[in-house]
């Protein structure tokens, strides 16, 4: 076998695998997913961050979004923001947000903070829908946007429950 | 009348960065879930938080559906003078509840 074609078929077997796996995590979720609502994807995701920033450039860094990469349940995830900022009245953080690519709704909440908070962090609890990428935007005081995002696992996801 | 469960420090250092958590006991219903018929349950979320100190915002939260069921939230803010730390929720159904908390500064 000429080395390429045994490139193709590792290529083309490595797909295979990927999309098994991709099937079976569709199946491992079950019964509810006729009734599942539409999720947001990728797209509506962007179209909520477009919302926020506008045309402005979104550059990484400053901001650390801190999350279990792994997540047994999606019903309540610890997720802490922090971001790297001295919170003086003249360079402070504005406003955090956070957006997820595959729950229902892109939007998870929307922190407004000043000067006063001391450190810009905050910790609380989230709902994921299924494995998927999560983003946090940081509004600086002078107008730039930071970000950092995380791709999470998750086994048993929310809002999938019938009773 | 939801049960809220907040802390405080009661005392604190003039300058000194405190942590406050506050969390609120709510279903958050997402809007998106079925009941047993198929049907949607209908939304019922806490769409606002917001803390002050003194009378004045250090806080304030806009929430959606991907908040897990009994909102919490952890933050911090400088302690700078004696006074009250008041905290306000409100959203769906006219959902409001406020609580309060007393913090002496030296």
């Amino acid at each position: 076998m000429k080395t390429s074609d045994r490139n193709t078929s590792w290529a083309s077997r490595r797909r295979f695998l990927i999309e098994t796996a991709a099937l079976a995590g569709t199946l491992g979720t079950g019964l509810p997913l006729s009734v599942r609502p539409a999720s947001a994807t990728a797209e509506s995701m962007r179209a909520a961050i477009r919302k926020v920033v506008g045309d402005a450039p979104v550059k990484k860094g400053k901001v650390k979004l801190d999350m279990p990469p792994l997540i047994e349940n999606g019903n309540a995830v610890a997720m802490t923001v922090s971001v790297d900022s001295p919170m003086t009245p003249d360079d402070y953080v504005e406003a955090i947000h956070v957006f997820t690519e595959k729950n229902p709704q892109p939007n998870v909440m929307e922190i407004h903070l000043g000067p006063r908070a001391g450190r810009a962090s905050v910790a609380t609890r989230i709902r994921l829908a299924d494995s998927q990428k999560v983003t946090a935007i940081a509004r600086m005081k002078d107008g730039s946007f930071w970000s950092d995002e995380i791709e999470v696992i998750v086994t048993l996801a929310a809002c999938l429950e019938v009773f | 009348m939801a049960r809220a469960l907040i802390n405080v420090p009661a005392k604190a250092k003039r300058g000194d960065l405190i942590e406050i958590k506050a969390l609120i006991s709510h279903e958050m219903e997402t809007g998106f879930r079925p009941d047993s018929t198929g049907k949607l349950l209908p939304r019922d979320i806490i769409t606002d938080f917001v803390c002050k100190y003194n009378g004045e915002e250090i806080f304030r939260a806009v929430l959606y559906p991907a908040i897990s069921a009994n909102p919490f939230f952890s933050f911090t803010t400088v302690a700078t003078e004696s006074g009250t730390i008041s905290f306000e929720w409100s959203g769906d159904n006219g959902f409001a509840a406020t609580e309060t908390a007393k913090i002496t500064v030296e």
